[in-house]
């Protein structure tokens, strides 16, 4: 492993020396309240190109209404968000029901995003892995295989931006695991940035260029080795939470070209 | 028998209740499996009503018939959708008061307006096969307009339906295309109810839809098929209508029911052996 300071940017890709990191998305000082309790209180964050964010928090702590007012579908009632012009974002929701009435192959679903490229298609269902189910019902697929078809059709949109609410949800562990290896992957391929909400802080770790602690506020952020040791982190999570990752950080590579001040942890 | 057949199918106004019936369930399958899909059946029925206050308004101000169901259903969908967006109250049950209340309206403007003769039975349970050459015309000019709009969009009123955060940010104006279907439906609602009336006209747009679900893999699958039941039952109602001296809107409806309940309990019947 390799340790270099110099670069005070972690977006900075090796191979992208010559193109100054583009910032795709900025949110400045957002607020929001529901029925008057303050859901948002002065969030600003911006994604970079092949940066990777990942948003974590406790239950109830804003994540998926600071996503959806990053998306344009909520208004924050103050504050300000810039998306890059004709940014196209992938986005992979929560949850997606579908009606039992209305018929549906994962394939028709997919076509939805994407008519016109088959080629892509078919390149995506192999990447992703769920060539077997194009023919199947959307209805009647795991909770797993779900996920990946969601990926798939926030893919097919050949987005500059992944914007993913726990991605991770439904899927078994080393499912989760190699799911995240794959969307830092793609950041990688394709040099899109994402934006995801993430329980499992020791499996994004990996992968991850930048942590926001949410609760409500912005409890800490940076980068995630930071984030475990902050006490902001620890008092939300406990310090088993922190415990877990040492398991974890071995599995750390560095494909991904972070640059900058990537702590190495101790190996046996 | 064949004679008999070949007769009433040359008579003029069995011809024109034909061409009127078919035409209409060729677009009620697409659109009444958006109503199934998006669980707009009760919306559908508060529409259908509500056009009885506007035939009621139409013939008090003295105005086309037609073009006064047409513009009020336009005018209650367009509120309608205004309604939907503020979950204030439970959509169900604004919906149910608003559905009755202008039935209820209807019946009673009607009645005062006595200087003017109204078959309110036609209007309620329709009136097929009294339908003349201007009806016609309506029913072929509304049908084909909902027809070409339903096409142009199709993917995209298939999107929002599936999802419509999903499509929002693909960058469909979901809003826009939201009240776009429900227009398609105020104008299909107002022109069949001369076909099936006030009253049944939801049933012919969700039925057969519904029908056709066990048999369907893809939405086109299922839109297709709704598309061909709608229209043997448009043939087989009429007909037995004709045999059995009943009317033709009720019957259509018994015999769309009838495929719809064979289709459930035997979801295989049409399936053969590879």
């Amino acid at each position: 492993m390799t340790i270099s300071d110099t670069s005070s940017n972690p977006a900075t890709n090796s191979s992208a020396d010559t193109n100054a990191p583009a910032v795709l998305l900025a949110a400045k000082s957002i607020n929001k309240d529901f029925a008057e309790k303050k859901i948002l209180e002065n969030i600003s964050l911006t994604i970079e190109e092949g940066q990777i964010v990942t948003l974590i928090g406790p239950n109830g702590a804003g994540k998926t209404t600071l996503v959806r007012i990053a998306l344009g579908l909520l208004k924050p009632d103050s504050g300000s968000i810039y998306h890059r012009p004709a940014l196209r974002i992938g986005y992979m929701p929560q949850r997606v029901h579908v009606e039992p009435t209305l018929p549906l192959t994962v394939n028709r679903f997919l076509q939805l995003a994407n008519r016109q490229d088959k080629a892509l298609l078919s390149s995506t269902l192999q990447d992703l892995k769920i060539g077997h189910l194009e023919g199947q019902q959307l209805a009647a697929i795991s909770g797993g295989e779900l996920q990946r078809v969601l990926l798939a059709r926030a893919l097919l949109r050949k987005p500059e931006l992944l914007i993913l609410d726990e991605p991770a949800q439904g899927v078994d562990l080393a499912g989760q695991a190699e799911l995240y290896q794959l969307i830092s992957e793609i950041s990688d391929k394709h040099r899109c940035g994402v934006l995801m909400i993430s329980h499992d802080l020791h499996l994004v770790m990996s992968s991850t260029d930048e942590v926001i602690c949410l609760n409500h506020h912005i409890c800490c952020h940076g980068k995630p080795e930071h984030v475990t040791n902050d006490p902001a982190y620890l008092s939300l999570f406990g310090a088993s939470a922190s415990q877990n990752l040492a398991v974890y950080t071995h599995h750390h590579d560095h494909e991904h070209g972070i640059g900058g001040s990537v702590k190495e942890h101790s190996h046996d | 028998m064949i004679d008999s057949m070949m007769l009433f199918f040359s008579t003029d106004f069995v011809l024109y209740a034909l061409v009127a019936g078919i035409s209409l369930a060729l677009v009620a399958g697409p659109l009444g499996s958006f109503i199934v899909w998006r669980r707009m059946s009760y919306f559908g029925d508060t529409l259908a009503h509500s056009a009885l206050l506007g035939i009621a308004l139409g013939l008090l101000t003295d105005s086309n018939p037609q073009l006064s169901i047409i513009i009020s259903c336009l005018l209650f969908a367009f509120l309608l959708t205004l309604l939907d967006r503020r979950p204030s109250i439970s959509t169900d049950t604004l919906l149910g008061i608003l559905a009755h209340s202008s039935l209820a309206l209807g019946v009673v403007v009607l009645a005062l307006a006595d200087s003017v003769r109204v078959d309110l039975e036609a209007y309620l349970f329709g009136a097929l096969l009294t339908i003349g050459n201007a009806d016609l015309i309506w029913v072929l000019v509304v049908v084909s307009l909902v027809a070409i709009v339903l096409s142009l969009f199709w993917n995209d009123f298939v999107s929002i339906t599936v999802h419509a955060e999903i499509a929002e940010i693909e960058g469909k104006n979901v809003n826009r295309l939201n009240l776009i279907l429900v227009l398609l439906i105020a104008l299909t609602i107002a022109v069949s109810m001369k076909i099936v009336g006030v009253l049944l006209i939801t049933s012919l747009l969700i039925i057969p839809p519904a029908a056709a679900r066990s048999m369907a893999k893809t939405p086109e699958q299922m839109a297709a098929r709704a598309s061909v039941i709608g229209c043997i039952s448009v043939v087989l109602g009429l007909v037995s209508a004709f045999y059995f001296d009943v009317p033709v809107g009720p019957s259509i409806v018994v015999v769309a029911t009838l495929i719809f309940l064979v289709f459930y309990f035997y979801p295989n019947v049409l399936k053969t052996k590879n």
